[in-house]
Formats: C-alpha cells, sequence, structure tokens
C-alpha cells in the first residue's frame, strides 16, 4: 500500500502601512511602516525561518531521496527578504537546490482578486511565476490561491491557466461525510486535481502544539506515528499544510516545536506507511477519487473556513470594492511605483485587519495585527488608497494632457499654415484675377461681341444710346449685328434710325469711334 | 472693584475651553477697573499673570482645628467621577488620564482634611476628592484675601464659591459653561446635578453663556430667572499667523471638528456628507476629533461605501487645528446641544464660512454664518454645497465673517459681567 503525506509551508508577510493621516493625502506618497516591516521580518527570519529551515535541511540530507516538503512564497514576503534579510532567500535558495522541495504558485500579493477580477488575477499569477523563475529557477505546476480560498469556479480558472494541481482546504462543510485523505478533481475542469488539507492534524500542530489545557497535549513524533497509523487503509493522502510562522514564532522554540519537527521525519518513513510528496509528486502518484463540489468559496481560516475574515462587514466590503474598482484604470498604468502600491495595498491582510468578530478567533486576529481596532485599520487604509487614487487620476489625465497638448499644437500649426496658405493662395488668385483682366482686354474685341448678348442685354445697352448714335453705329455694322440689333429696337427708334441713316450721307468715322468706344466701355460690364 | 474668581484650570495648562474661556474674561475685566485674585488647583508658574494674580491652591494650608470647616464638610460624601462629567474634556482624554491615576478611595477624607494637599488640577478619577478639598481651600482664602465680590467657573469651583461666600458674606456670582444636560443628554449625574443646583442657589447671581444655557438654568434647575444673566463668550484675537500650510487636495474640503458624542451630532454630519456626495464627487470631509460615537461614525461612513472621500483624524491640537482650518472650506457643527460653541469661532476667524445649529448658544450672536436645524440633513447638505460653489456666498461668509468675529471681544463681555458684579454689589449693600 502506498500512501502519501504531504507537508506544505506558507510563507508571507505583508508590507504593513505606516500611519498616514488626512494630511499626507495628496502631498506625502510613501505608505509603509519600513522599520516596523523589517523589525518583524527580521524576527520571523531568526526565530523562524532560519532554524526551520535549517532542520528541513538536516532532515533531507539524511533522507535524501524520501524527505520531500513544498513551499509557497507570496511576492511581498519575497521582496521583503530581499530587502531585509537576503540571508534568509539564500538559505530557502539551498533548500530548493536539493530537488525535494515544490515551489508553488499564487497570487503575487496574497490578494483575494481570485474573487473579483479574472484580468487582475491572471496578471498576478503570471507575476508571481516570473519572481519564483527569477529568484529559484523554478516554474511552478502546482497552484494554491490565498489562505486556500477556492470554490470550483476558480479551480476552472486556475485549470485554463495551465495548472495540474491545486490546494485547498478540507472543510467539514463541503467534505460532509467524505475525507480529505484522498485526490480530487475540480466539479467544473476534472483536469484540475484538488488536494484537500486535513485540518485535524494541522490544527493539532499549528494551534494545540503547545496547548496544556488540551487531553492530547504534548504532541510527539511518537504519538503523530500513533495517528498516522490509525488512519484507515484505503485513505492514501494525507495533507498537512500551515503557516511557515507555526515554527518558532506562534509556537515557540520552548514549547519544543523544533525537536518535534527534527524527529518527526525518520519516525514517519520507519515506522508508517507514508512516503513524503509534494502536490506534482502525488498528482502522478495517485488517482482523484471524484469530484469534490464547492460551489461558494472556501478558506482555510477560522471557524467558519470562509471569507469571514476578509470581507464581509461594512468596512471591510467598502475597502475593498473601492480597491477593486481601480483594475481597469491600473491595467492602463505603466507607473512602475502605481504598480507596486497597487499590488502592495491588495494583500489580504490589509483586509484582515478590519475584521470585526473578535469572539471566535479573536486572539488569532488580535496576533497579527498591529491596529488598536479595525476601525483604525480601516480609516487609515482609506487615507492610503484616497491618495493613491488621487495618484492614479492624475497619473491617467497625464496621457490625456499630452493627448490635449498634442491636439492644441496640431491645430496651432494647422492654423499657421492655413495662414500662410491662405496668404499665397490670395496672391495667386490676384496674379491670376490680374492676367484674366489683361487678357480680357486684349481679346475684347468688343463691338463685335454684342452678337453674344442676349435680347435682353441688347435692350439694356441700346437704352444708353440715342437713335442719332445707333444710326451711326449700325451704318457700317455687319449683317449680323444689325440682326441682332434691329428687332430689340422699339418701332419708333427703328423708323427715326432709318430716317437718319437715309439723311446720312457722309458719316464722320471719328464719330462713329467715339460711339464705338463708349459701347465698348458699356459692354465691359457685361461681360 | 476686587474679585475673588475660582477657576479649575489657566492658560498654558489647559484640557478644555473652560481655561481659554476665564483667561479672556479675565484681560478684558481688568480694562473695566477690576482686580481679580484668581484661584487654580495648581499653578505652574508659568501661567500669565498680566491681568490677575493667581493663587496656588496647593500651597494654601488651612487649620484643622477650625470646627466650621469640618462639619462644613461631613457633608461632602466621595463621588464616582464618570468621563462625561468634565466639561470639554473627551472621554478618551479622561481615560488616558485615569489610567495613570487609579488611586484607592479609602483615604478620602484624610487626604481632604490634611494640612496640604496637592492637587493635580486634571480631571481624574479623584476628581472628586479635589472638589471637596478645593471648597475647603474656598473657604480658608476667603478669611486671608480682601475682595469685594466672588466668581465661580463652572461646577467644579461652585462648592468653593459657596464656602468663600459663607465664610466672608461677599456676594457670589456663578458662571454657567456648561449644564449637566449638556454634557450627558437625559442621563445626568444627579450629584453634579445638584452640586450644580445648590451653587445656583446660593449665588446673587447667575451668568449663562448663552439664552439656550439660560433657559435650561431657569426650566431644569428652577432658578429665578430675575438673577440670570446671559453675557455670550467672546474669543481671543488671532496672535499666530494663518497656518501655510497648502491645501493639498483638490477637491473642496468640509470639517467636523469637536468631540465625537451624541450632544455634538456627528451623525448629522455624516448623513449630510452621504447626500452631497452621492451628487458631487468634488467634495472631501472630515471628521476631526474622538469620542465615544467614533467607532459608529466609522461604520456608518463604511456601510455608506463613501470611505474614499470621509477622512478621520483623530483628536486634533495645536498646530493640526490650525493646519486643518487651513485647508477647510466649510466648517460645519450641527450639535444638538451646544451651551455656547467657540469652534465655529475659530473657524470664522481662520477664513472659513461655517454652518452651525439653531441648537447652539453661539447661533444667537453670529450673523454670517448659516443657521439649520441640527436633524435637518437636508438643510445641512444644501448649506454645505451652497458654501462649497457658489463663490460669491463663501467669499461674503469669509469677509463679513471674520469682521463678525473681530468684533467679539472678551471686552465687551467683561463690561457686562462688570454690570453683573455691579447689581449684585448693590443688591447685597441694599440689604
Amino acid at each position: 500500500m502506498n500512501k502519501s503525506i504531504c507537508f506544505y509551508f506558507q510563507v508571507h508577510q505583508p508590507f504593513r502601512l505606516r500611519t498616514y493621516r488626512f494630511f499626507d493625502i495628496g502631498k506625502n506618497h510613501h505608505y509603509y511602516d519600513e522599520y516596523f516591516n523589517r523589525l518583524i521580518l527580521r524576527r520571523v527570519a531568526e526565530k523562524s525561518y532560519l532554524p526551520m529551515n535549517e532542520i528541513l535541511l538536516n532532515a533531507i540530507k539524511d533522507n535524501p531521496r524520501d524527505f520531500k516538503v513544498s513551499f509557497s512564497f507570496s511576492g511581498l514576503v519575497l521582496e521583503q527578504m530581499e530587502l531585509y534579510a537576503p540571508e534568509v532567500l539564500d538559505s530557502f535558495r539551498r533548500l530548493v537546490a536539493t530537488g525535494n522541495v515544490e515551489i508553488l504558485a499564487e497570487t503575487y500579493s496574497h490578494s483575494l482578486c481570485s474573487l473579483r477580477n479574472k484580468g487582475e488575477f491572471e496578471r498576478q499569477v503570471k507575476a508571481h511565476s516570473q519572481k519564483i523563475e527569477t529568484l529559484f529557477g523554478i516554474s511552478p505546476t502546482s497552484f494554491r490561491n490565498t489562505e486556500l480560498i477556492y470554490s470550483d469556479e476558480i479551480g476552472e480558472r486556475v485549470a485554463a491557466m495551465g495548472f495540474k494541481m491545486m490546494l485547498t482546504e478540507g472543510a467539514k462543510h463541503i467534505l460532509g461525510w467524505k475525507s480529505p485523505n484522498f485526490l480530487y478533481t475540480n466539479a467544473i475542469n476534472p483536469k484540475l486535481k484538488v488536494l484537500l488539507r486535513n485540518f485535524r492534524l494541522s490544527d493539532d500542530i499549528t494551534f494545540r502544539f503547545s496547548q496544556q489545557s488540551w487531553p492530547e497535549w504534548p504532541i510527539t513524533a511518537e504519538k503523530m506515528v500513533y495517528w498516522l497509523n490509525q488512519v484507515p487503509e484505503k485513505e492514501e493522502v494525507l495533507n498537512i499544510f500551515m503557516d511557515y510562522e507555526t515554527f518558532g514564532e506562534h509556537q515557540p522554540a520552548a514549547s519544543g516545536i523544533f525537536d518535534f519537527m527534527k524527529a518527526l521525519p525518520a519516525a514517519i518513513l520507519k515506522n508508517t506507511a507514508f512516503k513524503f510528496r509534494t502536490p506534482a509528486g502525488i498528482a502522478k502518484k495517485h488517482q482523484p477519487v471524484s469530484a469534490i463540489q464547492v460551489p461558494y468559496p472556501v478558506s482555510w481560516a477560522d471557524e467558519e473556513r470562509d471569507l469571514s475574515a476578509w470581507l464581509g462587514n461594512n468596512l471591510q466590503d467598502d475597502a475593498f470594492e473601492k480597491l477593486t474598482a481601480l483594475a481597469g484604470k491600473i491595467h492602463e498604468s505603466e507607473d512602475e511605483e502605481l504598480i507596486r502600491d497597487w499590488n502592495y495595498l491588495q494583500s489580504s491582510d490589509h483586509f484582515y485587519y478590519m475584521c470585526t468578530k473578535w469572539l471566535s478567533d479573536g486572539e488569532v486576529h488580535k496576533y497579527f495585527n498591529h491596529y488598536p481596532s479595525p476601525y483604525e485599520a480601516y480609516i487609515n487604509y482609506m487615507n492610503v488608497l484616497s491618495d493613491f487614487i488621487i495618484r492614479l487620476e492624475e497619473q491617467l489625465p497625464e496621457t490625456t494632457k499630452l493627448m490635449g497638448e498634442l491636439f492644441e499644437n496640431t491645430t496651432k500649426l494647422g492654423r499657421e499654415i492655413a495662414k500662410i496658405a491662405s496668404k499665397k493662395i490670395h496672391k495667386a488668385e490676384e496674379t491670376i484675377q490680374k492676367k484674366y483682366n489683361q487678357s480680357k482686354q486684349k481679346t475684347q474685341p468688343v463691338f463685335e461681341n454684342i452678337i453674344h448678348l442676349s435680347d435682353t442685354k441688347i435692350k439694356q445697352l441700346i437704352k444708353e444710346f440715342d437713335a442719332e448714335q445707333l444710326s451711326l453705329l449700325l451704318k457700317d455694322a455687319s449683317e449680323e449685328i444689325k440682326q441682332k440689333v434691329i428687332p430689340n429696337l422699339t418701332k419708333k427708334v427703328r423708323n427715326q434710325i432709318d430716317e437718319l441713316q437715309q439723311k446720312m450721307t457722309t458719316v464722320k468715322q471719328k464719330d462713329v469711334q467715339a460711339i464705338r468706344k463708349k459701347l465698348e466701355e458699356k459692354l465691359r460690364s457685361f461681360f | 472693584m476686587k474679585v475673588l474668581m475660582f477657576g479649575w484650570e489657566f492658560p498654558p495648562h489647559i484640557t478644555g475651553g473652560l481655561g481659554t474661556a476665564c483667561f479672556g474674561l479675565t484681560k478684558g475685566l481688568v480694562k473695566h477697573d477690576t482686580d481679580i485674585i484668581f484661584v487654580v488647583p495648581k499653578a505652574y508658574g508659568d501661567e500669565s499673570q498680566e491681568a490677575v494674580r493667581l493663587v496656588n491652591a496647593s500651597e494654601v494650608t488651612i487649620d484643622l482645628d477650625i470646627d466650621e470647616e469640618r462639619t462644613y464638610w461631613d457633608r461632602v460624601q466621595y463621588m464616582e467621577v464618570g468621563s462625561n462629567i468634565i466639561p470639554y474634556v473627551g472621554p478618551e482624554e479622561f481615560s488616558k488620564q485615569t489610567e495613570l491615576e487609579k488611586r484607592a478611595s479609602e483615604n478620602f477624607k484624610s487626604k481632604v482634611f490634611s494640612q496640604k494637599y496637592e492637587f493635580s488640577g486634571k480631571y481624574g478619577l479623584n476628581l472628586m476628592e479635589e472638589v471637596a478639598r478645593y471648597a475647603l481651600i474656598g473657604s480658608a482664602i476667603a478669611t486671608k484675601h480682601d475682595f469685594d465680590i466672588i466668581h465661580a467657573h463652572d461646577w467644579l469651583t461652585y462648592s468653593a464659591g459657596v464656602a468663600a461666600k459663607q465664610t466672608s458674606g461677599k456676594p457670589l456670582v456663578v458662571h454657567m459653561h456648561a449644564t449637566e444636560f449638556d454634557r450627558s443628554g437625559e442621563n445626568i449625574n444627579t450629584d453634579v446635578y445638584a452640586i450644580e443646583k445648590r451653587g445656583m442657589e446660593a449665588a446673587d447671581r447667575v451668568i449663562t453663556v448663552s439664552n439656550l444655557t439660560r433657559r435650561i438654568v431657569v426650566e431644569r434647575y428652577g432658578i429665578d430667572p430675575e438673577k440670570v444673566v446671559t453675557v455670550h463668550n467672546a474669543v481671543e484675537p488671532k496672535d499666530k499667523k494663518p497656518s501655510e500650510t497648502e491645501k493639498q487636495v483638490k477637491e473642496k474640503v468640509v470639517t467636523f471638528l469637536g468631540r465625537i458624542t451624541f450632544q455634538k451630532g456627528p451623525e448629522y454630519f455624516v448623513e449630510a456628507a452621504n447626500k452631497i456626495l452621492k451628487r458631487d464627487n468634488n467634495v472631501r470631509f472630515v471628521m476631526a476629533g474622538t469620542g465615544d460615537l467614533l467607532h459608529r461614525m466609522v461604520m456608518r461612513v463604511a456601510q455608506l461605501k463613501i470611505g474614499h472621500k470621509f477622512h478621520f483624524t483623530g483628536f486634533l491640537k495645536g498646530d493640526d487645528v490650525d493646519q486643518m482650518f487651513a485647508m477647510t472650506d466649510v466648517f460645519v457643527m450641527p450639535s444638538i446641544s451646544e451651551p455656547f460653541g467657540i469652534v465655529p469661532l475659530e473657524a470664522m476667524r481662520s477664513n472659513v464660512p461655517v454652518v452651525i445649529s439653531k441648537q447652539s448658544g453661539v447661533s444667537e450672536i453670529l450673523k454670517h454664518a448659516i443657521k439649520v436645524d441640527f436633524w435637518d440633513i437636508d438643510g445641512l447638505a444644501d448649506a454645505i454645497y451652497g458654501l462649497c460653489h457658489y463663490q460669491a456666498l463663501s467669499d461674503d461668509f469669509i469677509k463679513y465673517g471674520r469682521q463678525e468675529v473681530e468684533n467679539l471681544k472678551w471686552e465687551h463681555a467683561a463690561a457686562k459681567v462688570k454690570e453683573v458684579y455691579n447689581s449684585a454689589w448693590e443688591a447685597y449693600n441694599n440689604r
């Protein structure tokens, strides 16, 4: 019988916000409490990460073929290690270099975006995989979502991104009578395998290890072995998922947690049927037994195993809605600092601080919280977010502003061009007009041209002359002209002209020319 | 005229507005030919004595053999001090102070009757002990000094004033800055009420800071209206230059500044803000201060989903207040009950137009302020919107409001107080 036990540790630290006052809005864009973040990272590094890495490394050395673990690191904790504790990063790198460690994919910011925004979810996962690739040279194939949040729909999206395996909580309300100790598949896309956390065993270590009032206290490697051997024959996958800070931080070194973890690997390998495997190893080794139906999101937090640690009260909902509404605008932005802050502001911790359900899990919430109350957490976060929104909006109009400037300059330029062009055109027109007039003057043979005029125009024209003049004009005129003019004369004038012409024996050419000239002048206005 | 005046604090060592008001009044009185001996529980030595001769009650010894004093104080019972007992001090400040001095009460009597007593002069858990001791000192001082009239400010000093009157036979004027109903609504501390009532009954004249307060004194304490006179507060001219803070947000800023308690009407401010923000994105609201309703207000703001435009600053002091005013376009005081309300005057002095509730004493004297009923959210929203967006309106309010406030001089208020002294003095001499 081949059974698998899977140890998976979550490593995450948020960028906690400094006290950001109303007076800072619009003025000061630095949001983080560097001193405090550094202090906490250094503390967990020394109390937890470094000693625990040492234990795991030794366990791998002792059992190079058989001891395997898996980790997930948020992008934010990796950035803080780079900033404040590079030796911790090196220590993790040494672990990963053994080849016995699988690193899981997740969102970069330990974000809740899988619940709201598909585009942002994909961007986050991609950014995270890149970060892992850069730091560890590995591309993850298994996925774990922030706080093990999972639903059928989220699983489907994760499958679409190409992941083969996903981890989530073996919550009672989704399992019903089923056991978490099997491999399951996503209800929509059966290609995605799903591993369920055994919350009893996991929480025994995480929460109850040093709880002396608990009847099972203390837990020893032997007791663990005994429990594992109690697991029914057919149940084949046992998943122990926990916060890495459990070791040394939540459960102090004095509780014996490190000694327990030192003894555990060998004890399990020697005395049980379980073999250590990573999620990818389990995907290869085991066959899923069925699909698991999770219509509503589950998580590993609190008694409820739902989202109520981060979302649901008015404070959380308002803050989260205001934040997620910005996704569209952010994606247009290329400003590195804005994107960095966008990442940092998304981490689920900020919403955790705003949680008001103190009764059931108050202690845990209090432990992680540096605000005196959820109200202060909300006020501070909203102040920061208000400033962030101002920056984002200022930055967006930046592009619009540039466009506006461009537009303005273009129109200005256009106007200049038009001005010059119209000047030139005007000049050209003038020249043309001049030339035309000149040529017109030249080509006007004038008197003869009256044959082209309409009868009305002829009538208008001849009104200007008296009968005597007309008779002179027509005296030597061609037949064509006579034909044109005479029908337009009144009978009276015609008779007058006839009479006059008969009297006219000799016509002074000079007189004729004078009249013609006058007529030609008149004519010019007719053409 | 020589005045023996009992106060609880004196600038610069002040926690609330009482000390400021006393200081302003004494400065005004000096201009009206008055000498003042001002008694405080604890003097630090750096108080401004330009207007008064300060007497430190902590340095006054009492003679334990005087039987009268003993019998007089046999009646004093120790009282538990609640946070809303104190004028002008928020619950948070109160708990901060009491945290430091969780003193046992069993040796109360022995302490009060010890020969010397070190007052804290604050508003701590042992407040009642201090009030009792202060009264004892009151009679001791009355025998040692020469004066014509006694003037006591607020209930903390009333017992001292009454004791001084009994010892010296001189007329007593008590000054009502805030009644127990203003501090606690209907859930009054009956011990404090009793001290107030006894003080006012024993007094020859009662000065109230507004007609609103005068009505309460007459109707709820049953004091003879004949001897109750309203003298409105004034405001010190601003000695500092206006804060040079540049406003860093482009939106209009509308501010509430005060204790976030039921009496101050913070919820009407939140609801009005919501109405405006639903239509107009170009406004930010700020609630400055703290109090027992703070968390409820935060929750309501989140529920209305206006948290990105509605900010909380917590308690502001000194320069922060100036900075806040420098950034403010409209100041709002929607108090449900406010004996006077000095903050709108400070806002106007800093060139900020104000909207105040008709239920505030200060609304009786201000012309250049928009006055609405505290419950009229639509009216409140209208007024705020108008002052934000109609330049001509706000310009006028800023200009004339400032002039108006500059004319509210303590000198004038002091003249009225002097008249009260004179009438008390005459009545006393014509007995």
